[in-house]
């Protein structure tokens, strides 16, 4: 640890979530040196990605909240005249109400109702794993619905489904995101992705289906203008009210006698208004613009456009979604910010700020190791901040399910499609549920099943919220001897959603900047949009995340431009030297239309 | 600052590029040259074809080194094996793939994977479809692909109805296709002909027909949906042209017969005018005349020299054969090419005497759209309507119901039609030209069902705002005509074909050409006024109309020419009322 002592850090971050990670990155990019503390073993927070073992710990770990008692003797004695300490949160309380429920069979009962020998040798290892049963039952609920062994099942059906000790041993192939997300093509990230060359370090599949449930059934939202032509479900002419609303919406500001008696009104009457039918107000409310029936129709419109801007970039709907799981992202800007020179300390947290009296700025925080690391900016999450710092503590929550289930809500000639799923409330008062569902080609389930995401913003715990709407889409059985469930596994839990505070909501020096953490919205504008105010707080007159060099353009240390001309040119080989001059003849072949798809930097996968 | 990463800058850059592209050049130059060397040495071996593949790799728009390339390759087969040619040939498929990522649409690969196709003794068809299908997936319009992608269809037999659901998906993908809609267009009809009108038990669809044999019609039923298909397009983009047309294929009707439509005899000047039902070249379609049992040698002659191609044709008769008005005649004109001919008789007493068919009977100007079935029309039309509520301004929509009002019943939506031409003109200034012939063509039409269900000779279409001037092989046995108050500009050589004119009206035009006043053998009187006729050059074709007598001229430019009577009477000395 000896260059923590020499070292005089610009900015220091603590847990990286996909703010922390963007700020540190744009941070270190300019220049600036850069730690980066967590108290976890793993990267980006909420943020994180798990395997299903993975995520099975940090159940266990959330059940059992170790309450660390803090020594305050170690940094008494590093604390010099004229600074004050503000001493940080070390527990986590941003995730509440979790409970997990297991449905899959598990291997020793599938075993003593399956008469197929040849079954029983395939697969020894789980006989194994059944001692270990054990671990993930959580609650009195999972418990109960344990006991779903019944000798009545028939072995045929029994076969075919994925055992509980399946998922565990292929555990690794999951990548459960905690936050679920997906990328306008045309959002703040995507942008920001494309500016910085961040993109490089990640791949990208695009989603499939957009879909909505309406009365129990799950049905296509027709939303390009190639599904508005193929809807089978609209008449013609609700196709051509659609499309008028589309094409409106597309450049809405262009036309403000159209919505200008409605500004103070709900986006609801406007459709009404527009002539749309039920059907299509509920595409568009739900599907489309993502509001409530309480949001009033400029916001509305403006959600709207922005869909539909992000239509076509890469594909048919506007979304995308980074292989391996939203984990990846926070990652891929913590790869750019060590590539700058940032540097990473996992398992690491901090206690305390030393804060400069006179100034009333921090000057240097105090680790858990009981070392004083200077700093002159501190970025901090907001789970990290007691409540002594707060003003106002007015934060929502979000409601989570995660499911692994092992088929498709709406099977289709690919089953290989990432889908969302809009949910209207059951009740006008309830909150609209999002669906995301992903496929194994996603790389963050197991071949054979889905890992499906519900969210909501909260009105009552996550299973108050979700459960209602799991047992409508998915058949859940409980009850022995039915039909084999869909779902294997359900978690849920709220989050905190803090992305309604603002520096005003904290009593802190002004060089300590608190980011929220992730907010129950599908994109992810917001972080990217408070990493960006973040930073030309901290740094006024640099570049927010320039593109970064190619490699080939970066000069080393006594590697002058001029000392590198000769040998240069003898490296070349032939073949690649002739292809280029043919393109510099022939102008015209240059631009192959096949390349300039791709051309568009994040690839997508289809 | 400290702790930043040093990037080359752009001039570094650029330098580095610069010398980077002139060795490329170099290298390129040189071995084009020892390429184009070995091939006048007449050099077919390996080294050649490697050489080659460097240069299009790079440049395969390079048409001389495929040939060069297509030589070594035919040398090189002769000394195979078979097994040895496929696996040539293989690799050389391999490498125009590559190729064609560097260009997709160079000429000079898809021409030579076809070639190459040709020479492979097991082509694989299945993997041609698939490179077509991921080009066509990357550039659903590049037409080297669709055009080697019929070649591959051809040659390896697959289904109609397979590559009916290939357009299905292209559509549905994107149906701002009209490559997909088009080839669309040729699929149906061989999966779901028409049933032939005579024998509709026998004509089973059978997929595999070739389209060439049938007509190019598609079934009732089918028809039905492919309507339905189109309005789903047009209701989600009525803009969008291709849905558009592809609809006013469905609706449109096969050609009109080939026929003879009108035969006409004067006693006075022993003459034939034929009208035939589309514009041909009388000479070389081998007619006939008979006229009282004895086939008779004429000489042919469109009505202008300007038209090599017409619909009226004219010949003299011997001198003497039918000028006894005493006497009746019996004519026949053969088309022999086409089996077919029409009889006229001309009675005692008359001097002029006709035999046709007329524009009512044949329902002639519905031809543009289907009449098979006016409750699906007027269905179609209802549909149109109802998109035209909702797109008050939409042209496409606008034409297309103009063109079913016609179908269904000319007449008596010519009122509507006006008013829709009008609005069209308004929401696309830039074709109001072309609205306004169109227009023209539609009131002519009109015109002359009116004329004829009247019964008479006289056609009178003044004040309408006429552009243009059309069908006139239909009056070619009209006497007077009226023409006046429209903004016509010109009297074209068709008018020729008004073979029985006697008197025409065209006051208040624009017309600065009286071309088409060529040799009409009845005319008597014509009116000009306030025309734009300025040099008496204009006026020589009048010349030849050798009864004119009348002659109004008042307020066009030519009064101002110096001389202009004396001029005028040397010009036209039969004419003795002259205004000027």
């Amino acid at each position: 640890w000896q260059w923590l002592l020499v070292t005089m850090l610009s900015v220091c971050v603590h847990f990286p979530g996909l703010t922390e990670s963007v700020i540190a990155a744009a941070c270190s990019r300019v220049g600036q040196s850069v730690l980066h503390l967590d108290r976890r073993n793993y990267y980006a927070g909420n943020w994180a990605s798990f395997t299903f073992n993975g995520l099975l710990s940090w159940i266990e770990e959330y059940k059992q909240k170790v309450q660390i008692t803090e020594s305050e003797q170690v940094w008494r004695s590093l604390i010099d005249e004229g600074e004050d300490v503000v001493p940080l949160s070390s527990v986590d309380s941003s995730i509440s109400n979790l409970e997990v429920f297991c449905y899959a069979r598990l291997a020793l009962i599938l075993l003593t109702t399956n008469t197929n020998e040849e079954h029983e040798v395939s697969e020894p290892e789980e006989e194994q794993h059944t001692s270990d049963i054990s671990e993930p039952s959580q609650s009195q609920e999972e418990k109960d619905s344990q006991p779903i062994s019944s000798p009545a099942d028939p072995p045929v059906e029994v076969e075919k489904k994925i055992t509980y000790q399946k998922l565990v041993k292929e555990g690794r192939r999951f990548n459960i995101d905690l936050v679920s997300k997906l990328m306008y093509s045309r959002g703040a990230l995507v942008d920001l992705l494309i500016k910085s060359n961040v993109s490089r370090y990640a791949e990208f599949k695009n989603i499939g289906h957009i879909l909505t449930c309406r009365n129990g059934k799950v049905e296509q939202v027709p939303c390009s203008r190639a599904d508005v032509f193929a809807s089978k479900q609209l008449t013609v002419v609700e196709k051509r009210m659609l499309m008028k609303f589309l094409t409106f919406c597309l450049d809405f500001e262009q036309h403000p006698e159209e919505y200008q008696d409605y500004t103070e009104k709900p986006f609801r009457e406007f459709l009404k208004n527009k002539k749309l039918t039920e059907n299509l107000q509920d595409f568009v409310l739900h599907s489309i613009a993502m509001v409530t029936q309480q949001t009033l129709t400029e916001e509305g419109l403006k959600a709207t456009q922005h869909f539909l801007r992000c239509l076509g970039r890469y594909g048919n709907t506007p979304f995308l979604f980074p292989l391996y799981g939203l984990g990846e992202i926070p990652q891929c800007f913590c790869r750019m910010c060590a590539v700058f020179g940032g540097i990473y300390c996992l398992r690491h947290s901090v206690q305390c700020l030393v804060v400069d009296k006179a100034s009333n700025k921090v000057k240097a925080v105090i680790d858990t190791r009981g070392q004083k690391i200077s700093c002159s900016h501190f970025v901090v999450e907001d789970s990290y901040i007691r409540d002594e710092q707060r003003q106002s503590t007015a934060y929502r929550q979000i409601s989570r399910a995660v499911l692994i289930t092992d088929r498709s809500v709406l099977p289709s000639e690919s089953d290989q499609q990432i889908s969302l799923v809009t949910i209207p409330p059951l009740e006008s008062s309830a909150p609209a549920v999002r669906m995301v569902e992903l496929c194994s080609s996603s790389m963050t389930c197991m071949p054979g099943t889905y890992l499906v995401h519900l969210t909501c913003s909260s009105s009552g715990t996550a299973q108050e919220d979700l459960a209602p709407v799991v047992s409508e889409l998915f058949h859940v059985s409980t009850i022995p001897g039915e039909e084999p469930s869909e779902v294997l596994w359900v978690m849920y839990f709220n989050m905190r959603d803090t992305s309604a505070l603002d520096s005003s909501s904290y009593s802190l020096p002004s060089n300590v900047h608190v980011c929220t953490g992730p907010d129950g919205s599908l994109g992810s504008d917001c972080s990217i949009k408070l990493a960006e105010s973040v930073f030309h707080h901290i740094l006024p007159d640099e570049e927010f995340c320039p593109p970064a060099p190619n490699p080939e353009d970066i000069i080393y240390d006594g590697d002058g431009p001029q000392a590198e001309g000769p040998g240069f040119d003898e490296s070349v080989n032939t073949e690649a030297e002739e292809e280029g001059a043919a393109h510099e003849k022939n102008p015209s072949t240059e631009p192959a239309e096949m390349d300039s798809v791709a051309d568009t930097t994040p690839s997508s996968e289809e | 600052m400290h702790g930043r990463v040093k990037v080359k800058s752009t001039a570094q850059q650029e330098e580095e590029k610069r010398k980077e592209r002139e060795k490329k050049l170099k290298a390129f130059v040189s071995a084009r040259d020892a390429v184009l060397r070995k091939r006048s040495a007449g050099e077919h071996d390996e080294e050649a074809l490697q050489l080659t593949q460097q240069l299009l790799s790079s440049n395969p728009d390079f048409a001389t080194l495929w040939n060069y390339r297509r030589e070594v390759l035919l040398q090189l087969e002769t000394s195979r094996e078979k097994d040895e040619v496929q696996k040539l040939y293989e690799s050389e498929l391999h490498f125009i793939e590559a190729c064609l990522k560097v260009n997709p649409k160079s000429y000079g690969c898809w021409h030579h994977r076809s070639w190459v196709n040709t020479r492979l003794p097991q082509p694989d068809w299945t993997r041609e479809l698939g490179l077509c299908d991921r080009c066509l997936s990357l550039d659903e319009r590049n037409f080297h692909c669709w055009d080697y992608r019929r070649v591959v269809v051809k040659e390896s037999g697959v289904s109609v109805e397979q590559e009916l659901q290939f357009t299905d998906r292209l559509i549905g993908s994107n149906f701002s296709n009209y490559s997909s809609w088009h080839y669309r267009s040729t699929l149906l009809p061989q999966l779901h002909p028409q049933p032939a009108p005579d024998s509709a038990s026998n004509t089973s669809p059978s997929p595999t027909a070739s389209p060439q044999i049938h007509s190019h019609r598609v079934c009732e039923e089918q028809l039905l949906k492919e309507y339905e298909l189109a309005h789903n397009a047009f209701f989600t983009d009525p803009n969008d042209q291709s849905a558009w047309f592809y609809y006013r294929w469905l609706l449109g009707r096969a050609e009109r017969e080939e026929m003879i439509s009108c035969v006409y005899v004067s006693r006075e000047r022993e003459r034939v005018s034929v009208a035939f039902s589309k514009p041909v070249h009388a000479q070389s379609e081998g007619l006939m005349l008979v006229l009282d049992g004895q086939p008779q040698q004429v000489e042919w002659r469109s009505t202008h020299p300007r038209l090599r191609h017409s619909p009226v044709w004219l010949c003299d008769l011997p001198p003497g054969s039918v000028s006894d008005i005493s006497n009746e005649h019996n004519l026949t004109v053969h088309w022999t090419e086409k089996y077919t001919h029409r009889d006229c008789a001309l009675y005692t007493g008359c001097a002029e005497s006709w035999c046709r068919d007329s524009a009512t009977d044949q329902e002639l100007f519905r031809s543009e759209l289907s009449v098979e079935k006016s409750s699906v029309l007027q269905a179609e039309l209802q549909s149109c309507n109802q998109l035209l509520e909702l797109e008050p301004q939409n042209k496409w929509c606008l034409l297309t119901i103009i063109l079913l009002m016609r179908a269904l019943d000319p007449l008596g939506h010519e009122k509507e039609t006006l008013a829709h031409f009008q609005t069209l003109k308004e929401v696309d200034p830039m074709r109001s030209s072309y609205y306004s012939d169109l227009c023209s063509k539609f009131l002519i039409e009109n015109t002359i069902l009116k004329m004829e269900y009247a019964e008479v000779r006289v056609f009178s279409l003044s004040n309408k705002n006429l552009t243009t001037l059309c069908h006139l092989d239909q009056l070619l046995l009209v006497t007077h005509i009226n023409l006046s108050s429209n903004q016509l500009l010109r009297l074209p050589p068709q008018f020729a074909m008004l073979q029985c004119l006697e008197v025409l009206e065209a006051d208040d035009n624009a017309i600065e050409s009286l071309e088409g006043l060529y040799h009409l053998p009845k005319l008597e009187e014509v009116s000009l006024r306030n025309n734009q006729i300025c040099k008496l050059s204009d006026l020589e074709s009048l010349a030849s109309c050798t009864k004119l007598t009348r002659l109004d001229l008042r307020g066009n430019p030519v009064h101002k020419t110096a001389n202009i009577d004396s001029e005028l009477s040397q010009l036209l000395p039969l004419v003795t009322a002259l205004s000027l």
